[in-house]
């Protein structure tokens, strides 16, 4: 199997909150993040994003 | 059903809510104004269809949300952004070696869900958000503000799904070094 870069890896992270992965996507992507520490916070401030968005209206 | 009068006020009481939403993803006083003006309209007349079963608020950003799409499709009409604007990959690119590493590696943001409790906070993220690409904004708003699933995207900005993932991950990765400089680093 390809071994994904962090630019591929965090593509497909961004991708994963918009569709629904292919399962080898989903292999390779947690292969990746197993290894990889910058992608994993890049992924969780993507998501992190998301509920921050989701609350902006509210505030302010 | 609450009397009339004290309906009115409650939905007037929620105008600037509705403002703010609207202008979030529209960027334009004027439309937005127009379609809170539209939202609150349908809203007094419709009134029965309330019957309080949900949240006062949550129904009428309801009605709001139509509104906005039916003002993105008239915005979409009237093209004053060119596409290549938005088509330079630019700062991403340099955010990776040739290869596709890191050429610095994201910094840790703790427990961000704290950042959540701060005004100062939200006003970083807007202002990050001001400085997107208006149709990197525009997609990325209608994604995870308003909550449209990509196809809806893609069908109002008339764009493929490739180049919406694409507009929603510069967005996410524009946003991700805006916010570490404005509130996480410092």
């Amino acid at each position: 199997m390809k071994l994904l870069s962090c630019k591929e890896t965090t593509r497909l992270v961004s991708q994963g909150l918009d569709r629904e992965l292919a399962f080898g996507e989903r292999v390779a992507l947690r292969l990746h993040l197993a290894y990889c520490i910058g992608c994993r916070r890049a992924g969780r401030q993507m998501t992190f994003l998301r509920r921050a968005v989701r609350d902006l209206a509210a505030r302010t | 059903m609450p009397p009339p009068a004290d309906f009115r006020a409650q939905i007037e009481a929620l105008r600037p809510y509705l403002l703010r939403y609207a202008s979030l993803q529209l960027r334009d006083a004027a439309a937005a104004e127009d379609c809170v003006q539209e939202a609150l309209l349908a809203a007094l007349t419709g009134q029965a269809s309330f019957a309080g079963r949900a949240k006062l608020r949550t129904w009428l950003t309801g009605i709001l949300k139509h509104k906005i799409v039916d003002a993105i499709r008239r915005q979409a009409r009237e093209p004053v952004v060119p596409a290549e604007a938005d088509e330079e990959p630019g700062e991403i690119d340099e955010l990776f070696s040739e290869r596709g590493h890191w050429n610095e590696r994201p910094a840790a943001w703790g427990e961000p869900d704290g950042a959540l409790e701060q005004a100062q906070f939200f006003r970083a993220l807007e202002m990050c958000l001001e400085r997107l690409p208006l149709r990197t904004a525009r997609a990325f708003m209608m994604r995870e503000h308003i909550g449209f699933e990509t196809g809806e995207i893609c069908k109002e900005l008339d764009i493929t799904p490739t180049h919406c993932w694409v507009l929603l991950y510069r967005a996410r990765m524009t946003l991700r070094v805006c916010l570490q400089q404005a509130w996480f680093a410092r």
